[in-house]
């Protein structure tokens, strides 16, 4: 099984993370899932290291997360996860099932194409500027709404224990931080999702999922 | 070569739409044939009970493949290039691979989100219709100082080397649209604007532009 450290067992898995960041807790949760011991390297966004020349080098863009594996650098959690399913299949994340596979890439294109752009901290900022503090939470709360909307319409065929089955799959990584970030932040009435709300409990159980949660990382605050 | 005979590809798209666009370059380059569904999204066409069964969140493109219907472009591109191998568009080099979802990822959740017609339906309503296109325009220009350095070293002909792949079939309609629609400065984006040339020099892509789909204003 491919484990992630190189031959004298040293962590050749970085990833550079911030506790806060939901892209971030995606990437954790897969490397827990996999059993993949890596070193967790820091990023603290409020403080703008993400702008620093050497972060730059790693993600032009200035976003976490990267992961580095030996000489190889791969940024944006999308990009991430597809390489991590590859080059270590333990744990598997994608069914094989044709239709059920791009169920799995659609959930997630809904959290990370058509939700998270409108709730992150350079978003937010940018609206609470332009029109006003409330405007920015409005923004924020109208597309997790719609999002979860879909959400729930896409997976109610194909949900079981998880998003699209018994066993925890590619969806599930975007949904748990979605649905946490919707809970602690944005007051969403979240009766309007029972099956988004079932999940978040079913994660909750799940060790690779819980030590995936930002108030469990290095860099989360006391 | 797998093929998809008697029309049983369907592609619901409206002709502006640049995730449609994506896959339209997609069937294009790997020889399907498909039947053009149109969807008007200005008469919202896309929130009819039927589209909203095939695709619960109200966007196109949406595949029908026989039984089997997909949505959003990263899925059905992900699915054509798995059900369709004829014209790779991944490399098998996990580096560059990798570089070429992070092209398309910034397209997709980084620029594409934030100027697509709800969203500047919003900004219109709530700010101005000038905030509108100021908002799209950084996001725009953010995105493309971004692909510009990821690219850098990456790019031969085309994005990531001397053949067209998957980042190309996520640029070129963003290209296309912020040279039509949004009047950047795209001097800044040498890299970008090279492609963009490169781009309109391929039958696939020049096919599947906006002006040449069936539900375009003549």
């Amino acid at each position: 099984m491919a484990s992630g450290s190189d031959k004298n067992g040293d962590q050749q898995l970085k990833l550079y993370s911030c506790y806060r960041s939901s892209c971030s807790f995606r990437v954790r949760i897969a490397l827990n899932l996999k059993g993949l011991k890596y070193e967790y390297k820091a990023v603290n966004l409020l403080k703008g290291e993400q702008f620093s020349p050497e972060f730059r080098k790693l993600n032009p863009i200035g976003c976490v997360p990267v992961l580095v594996d030996g000489d190889l650098a791969v940024s944006d959690s999308f990009a991430i996860l597809l390489y991590l399913e590859e080059k270590y299949p333990q744990h598997p994340l994608l069914p094989k099932d044709l239709q059920r596979k791009a169920i799995n890439f659609q959930a997630a294109n809904i959290v990370c194409s058509s939700i998270q752009p409108f709730q992150n901290q350079a978003v937010l900022n940018y609206i609470e500027e332009m029109v006003t503090p409330d405007a920015k939470i409005e923004l924020a709360k109208v597309h997790t709404e719609k999002g979860f909307a879909a959400l729930e319409d896409l997976l109610k065929n194909y949900a079981g224990r998880y998003a699209t089955g018994d066993e925890v799959s590619f969806a599930d990584l975007f949904l748990a931080p979605q649905i946490r970030a919707a809970f602690l932040w944005f007051n969403l009435d979240m009766t309007q999702f029972p099956l988004l709300s079932r999940l978040h409990e079913a994660y909750n159980e799940i060790p690779a999922f819980i030590d995936a949660r930002p108030d469990k990382q290095p860099d989360a605050p006391s």
